[in-house]
């Protein structure tokens, strides 16, 4: 079984350089005076290695599958690698619906963020437990990945939109939750690099503190810069906490997280500033020009048309086949778990994004923004409920 | 009701029509509702037919009905949910808070005063608060008026619709050509164009209305009687003949009748078995993330045996008769005529029997005067025993604890049983109490001249199981399904239009569409193809060029 899990994850790498590459050949062929909808040479090579690339992951999912014995999505890496397959597939769909390479530039990027950011949590094949074992956890977890994840299309094609249309001549509002959003992609990737270096010197500072009536044990994997509450640094040369974390996070490892959120706040502070001073002006104003030759039109229609797929998609995965199954798992089938609110939350938001825009003629930008913040809904539902609220549906 | 007639048709509609029902002239009088112009484009929304919330403004009913017809209201109604929604996942909710704990108190000490203000908000029970269930009775509510409010004259309108239609009608549609010369044919070639594309085509008098895909007009409405039925079928939980809840347990080789069954159906519990991984080789695999997790359950199931009763008498010893036999495992309850039995708990090693036996306090030996055995599940009072002794229970602590000095009972599951005895040697009415249970054994006096000592004791697993009747889910899978076939109907298919107008020797032609103009325009471009009839323009496209 070791090998073939091996296989696995060079199956996942292959596809994340392929994906790598590919984003840079999109961006090649933006370049050209022509407009974007164009096929050109560089394009059909972008979406060649795209689609090389997402075989080479379906690679890593079957082989994975074999290997564990269960559909790998049941944890946080496998969960969070499956939700970027499925929007580099979504793309691929919408690609060759619309031929927009611009979208290619802005889409795979988000889903190569996901994937390294998957790659962060425990990546070892674990069991299920019973409340798991059920042919709905595969139904249920691919239907409500692939809805959502074209909805993150829908908030590719919004972001796009937004680059393009808002005024970057002086500095607004808009311009400043611009580049907030563009702000939170670099705080990512942060993430991903401060975790990556130090895991690589395998970092290791222990506290132990109480929680709940009893002292328990932490490890911290980056420096403390918030430690436990009331926590004493156990590990001897290494650097003691800053300050302590509020007593009312929750959960044993509460601490942690919100230390390892501090430093991807700040890694990420540092890479989006390194940008700031290279460009001399906002991220997206250097962005702007790339986009001169594209149909603005065209990306509001895909990013309408991404809301349009993505809202059933997501409602029978999300919200019925979800249900079916806690009926049977949990014998109810609806139970004010926090996932279960919040993908309510993002039913109904769309809900409204679709009244707002079929009946009350919100397009273009105003279309754009809410693709951008339903796109945000997603994310904390998927990252910050996991990680900060936990319930029934916390993995890690 | 007001009548308004049309001047080109003479047709009688109804107050608040905005475009003529049968010729579909823009009305004088009703023009500001949908502010149209003359040079304008026609706005089509509804067929511009009558609404009553556009129409009527005076008495209440008229104000409550138009604001909630509103799609603003019904949005804004939708995001206040979302936000309140939220509010309720800042810190768990009531039920998800140790069971033992009391909400009072806390809140408070493990969030401080914000948990303080989150419990004396109510926000702990938010989502069965009565504000919520307003929320979202409110949202229930304008579903049904602005659906109603639109779907019943567009019904009207897209029923009685006729070929023949009025020149303004024709020339202010977003789609429209004209052509001066057409001959027969070429008419003849674009219907039957159209006709392929699998348009119906109704005609009169030269008139010609091609239409498909009407039925996805009515998505917004079916996908909204969806969500009704299945908010319908979420009120109907509180009618208790609808929804059972229950629980029971049930030790191994017990049997118990099933709750909410009036004694028809007992349940037998063969065994309890409980898994983890790291038995079998297979879980090789998992070592890693065993090593790192801990114990991870693999199983937990329940060897059932189910039982019929056909004695109806009550008090009567029960007939059972065998039903089936089946295990219960998370994920696969076992169903029974509507009631589904769940693994939802157990109880692992819970004591069964103990055995004790009375032996000379100050004998080293231990030696057996006598002896007597307690079933924990059914205690006796009294145990009259060899040699004349006689022994009864004062105090049973099935699962014994001491609260502050004084012994208590934790649960009514004996997983510490304790006792305390009162043994009565022979020939005697004046007993010595001992104190007995697990690693323990306390003469209270100090003086005994007998001692309880526990020599053997038995053990089983006892198995939680839910009972659960939920008759509504049929009308929820209903609910979903139709609102699923209406998301569906509206979004992915579009109602395409065509109107052929015959002028003198030539034709007008018109195209709308509810969405895709596109997906139109494509259409008429085949259907033209090959005839001299000039390609409809996109006026809403020329006059953004302007």
């Amino acid at each position: 079984m070791g090998d073939l899990i091996t296989i696995s994850s060079n199956f996942l790498y292959v596809a994340f350089i392929l994906y790598l590459i590919a984003t840079l050949f999109f961006g090649g062929s933006i370049r050209g005076k022509k407009q974007q909808e164009k096929v050109t040479m560089s394009s059909k090579i972008a979406i060649v290695l795209t689609i090389a690339g997402f075989l080479a992951q379906l690679g890593y999912f079957i082989t994975r599958w074999i290997a564990s014995g269960h559909a790998p999505v049941s944890n946080l890496f496998e969960f969070t690698t499956f939700f970027g397959m499925m929007i580099v597939f979504a793309f691929i769909i919408l690609y060759f619906i619309y031929k927009l390479n611009i979208l290619g530039v802005f889409t795979l990027p988000v889903a190569l963020l996901i994937i390294a950011y998957a790659s962060m949590f425990p990546r070892e094949i674990s069991p299920l437990v019973p409340s798991l074992k059920s042919h709905w956890l595969y139904i249920h977890v691919t239907t409500v990945s692939l809805g959502e994840a074209i909805l993150a299309v829908s908030f590719a094609a919004g972001l796009i939109y937004l680059i393009k249309v808002v005024d970057q001549t002086k500095k607004s509002k808009k311009t400043t939750l611009l580049e907030i959003i563009l702000y939170s992609l670099f705080a990512t990737l942060g993430f991903v690099i401060i975790t990556s270096v130090f895991s690589a010197v395998n970092y290791n500072a222990t506290f132990e503190f109480p929680f709940e009536g009893e002292i328990s044990e932490v490890d911290y994997h980056l420096p403390p810069i918030a430690g436990p509450n009331d926590g004493e640094l156990l590990t001897t040369e290494r650097m003691d906490s800053l300050f302590e974390a509020p007593g009312w996070m929750q959960g044993v490892n509460a601490a942690r997280k919100f230390n390892t959120l501090i430093w991807s706040l700040l890694t990420g502070y540092g890479l989006y500033m390194i940008a700031r001073l290279i460009l001399r002006k906002r991220v997206a104003a250097a962005i702007q020009p790339l986009l001169k030759n594209t149909n603005a039109d065209l990306v509001d229609e895909v990013s309408y048309r991404a809301v349009a797929f993505g809202f059933p998609i997501f409602t029978l995965g999300g919200l019925v086949f979800a249900m079916i199954w806690a009926q049977e798992a949990w014998n109810r089938y609806w139970g004010w778990d926090p996932k279960e609110v919040w993908a309510l939350i993002t039913w109904f938001f769309y809900a409204a994004f679709l009244h707002l825009r079929l009946s009350q003629g919100w397009h273009g930008e105003k279309s754009a923004w809410l693709a951008v913040i339903g796109f945000a809904i997603i994310m904390f539902n998927l990252i910050a409920v996991n990680l900060i609220i936990a319930g029934l549906h916390s993995y890690a | 009701m007001k009548k308004i007639t049309c001047e080109a048709c003479q047709h009688l509609n109804p107050e608040g029509t905005v475009l003529c029902e049968s010729c579909g002239k823009p009305l004088e009088e009703d023009q500001y509702i949908d502010g149209n112009n003359k040079t304008k484009l026609l706005n089509m929304r509804y067929e511009g037919s009558s609404r009553r919330s556009q129409t009527y403004n005076k008495s209440i009913v008229d104000q409550i009905w138009n604001f909630f017809s509103s799609v603003k209201v019904g949005v804004t109604l939708i995001v206040i949910t979302l936000i309140a929604s939220a509010a309720g996942t800042i810190f768990p909710q009531r039920m998800y808070i140790p069971p033992t704990a009391s909400p009072a108190t806390y809140y408070e000490d493990t969030y401080g005063i914000l948990g303080q203000i989150y419990y004396q908000l109510g926000f702990h029970e938010l989502y069965s608060s009565w504000w919520y269930m307003i929320l979202i009775a409110l949202i229930g509510i304008s579903i049904i008026i602005a659906s109603i409010d639109r779907v019943v004259p567009l019904y009207r309108a897209l029923k009685h619709q006729k070929p023949v239609r009025h020149k303004s009608f024709i020339s202010r549609q977003r789609l429209h050509s004209k052509t001066e010369d057409v001959s027969k044919e070429d008419k003849e070639l674009l219907i039957k164009g159209l006709k392929k594309q699998r348009y119906k085509v109704t005609e009169d008098n030269g008139h010609v209305l091609a239409e498909k895909g009407r039925f996805s007009r009515w998505g917004p409405y079916v996908n909204h009687c969806g969500l009704i039925i299945f908010l319908l079928g979420a009120l109907l939980r509180f009618v208790p003949f609808m929804y059972i809840d229950d629980f029971v347990w049930v030790r191994e080789g017990e049997t118990k009748v099933i709750p909410e069954t009036h004694s028809k159906y007992y349940i037998e519990n063969k065994e309890f078995i409980m898994e983890t991984y790291g038995d079998s080789e297979e879980d090789a695999r998992f070592e890693q993330a065993l090593a790192d997790k801990g114990p991870v359950a693999k199983n937990f199931q329940t060897n059932a045996v189910i039982y019929e009763n056909s004695e109806t008498t009550i008090g009567a010893e029960p007939k059972l008769e065998k039903v089936l036999e089946d295990s219960i495992r998370v994920n696969h309850p076992l169903k029974l005529e509507g009631i589904s039995l769940y693994q939802t708990s157990y109880q692992l090693n819970e004591f069964k029997s103990m055995s004790f036996i009375i032996h000379e306090t100050d004998d080293q030996e231990e030696e057996e005067l006598a002896s007597f055995t307690v079933d924990l599940a059914d205690p006796a009072r009294e145990y009259n025993l060899d040699n004349g002794f006689r022994v009864t229970i004062d105090q049973y602590f099935a699962d014994y604890y001491l609260d502050n000095g004084i012994p208590r009972s934790q649960s009514d599951h004996p997983k510490n049983p304790a006792f305390v005895f009162s043994v009565y040697p022979p020939n005697s009415d004046d007993p010595e109490v001992s104190f007995a249970g697990i690693g323990r054994n306390v003469d209270a006096t100090g003086q005994n001249e007998y001692k309880v000592g526990l020599q053997n004791f038995e053990i089983r697993d006892v198995t939680g199981l839910t009972v659960r009747r939920d008759y509504t889910l049929p009308i929820l899978i209903i609910g979903g399904i139709i609102f699923m076939i209406g998301v569906v109907q509206g979004m992915y298919w579009q109602h395409r239009r065509v109107w052929i107008h015959p002028t003198e020797n030539g034709v007008w032609l018109a195209g709308h569409t509810n969405k895709n103009y596109f997906g139109l325009k494509k259409d008429i471009e085949k259907a033209i193809d090959g005839t001299t009839i000039q390609m409809v323009v996109d006026q809403a496209e020329e006059n953004k060029k302007e």
